[in-house]
């Protein structure tokens, strides 16, 4: 019985996490502006894979194997995530690329440093 | 279960690949290519932890630790080149 509860929940977790990497890439295609591109992958690719590396998680926790890659993984990847995304729109900003929202005023040069 | 599962897991994220190699052929952008490398990396994160389901192997994990590493790294210094025209000054 609770063999197939589990089994459920990594089931289900594995189809969403895929459900939402497709919805990020879809998005990343599909969207008009590279601001508006940048939220498809930065969040809806973000937990997809956390809900991958969930059930990964899951699946071996009865085993033998130690899972702290997963949790490591994991732990990496929504640390970065935003960081990177960070980086890409300042990048856009810098670069002027064009954006249906108003652009804010550009920064002063000591605050522009990275 | 796990194993249909685990199927379409595998479509949705081959698909989802394929998808950001397409915006990194298209990408009018500098910004927009480098976006589509890191969701390219994320992918393939994701495509190893399943194959390491897949196949009750120990090595797909550490690669996945790898790659995200490095895929971060990669990332990161592509902004500021991307930005500023260097990446260490």
């Amino acid at each position: 019985m609770i063999r197939v509860a589990i089994e459920g929940l990594i089931s289900f977790l594995l189809v969403a996490g895929g459900a939402f990497a497709l919805v990020g890439a879809i998005g990343l295609v599909r969207l008009p502006d590279f601001l508006m591109r940048l939220h498809a992958p930065t969040k809806a690719t973000t937990l997809g894979v956390g809900g991958v590396l969930l059930a990964s998680l899951l699946y071996f926790l009865g085993s033998s194997r130690p899972v702290v890659h997963e949790l490591l993984v994991t732990l990496f990847l929504f640390v970065t995530a935003p960081v990177s995304a960070l980086m890409l729109a300042r990048a856009a900003l810098k670069l002027g690329l064009p954006s249906r929202a108003e652009p804010p005023d550009p920064q002063p040069e000591k605050e522009n440093r990275a | 279960m796990v194993d249909l599962a685990l199927d379409i897991a595998f479509v949705a994220f081959t698909a989802a690949f394929a998808l950001a190699a397409i915006r990194l052929a298209l990408g009018p952008s500098v910004p927009d290519r480098i976006l589509a490398l890191e969701a390219l990396y994320m992918n393939v994160v994701a495509l190893a932890v399943l194959l390491g389901i897949r196949y009750d192997s120990f090595a797909y994990f550490e690669a996945a630790l790898v790659i995200a590493l490095f895929g971060f790294v990669t990332t990161v210094a592509l902004a500021r080149f991307a930005a500023r025209g260097d990446v260490l000054d």
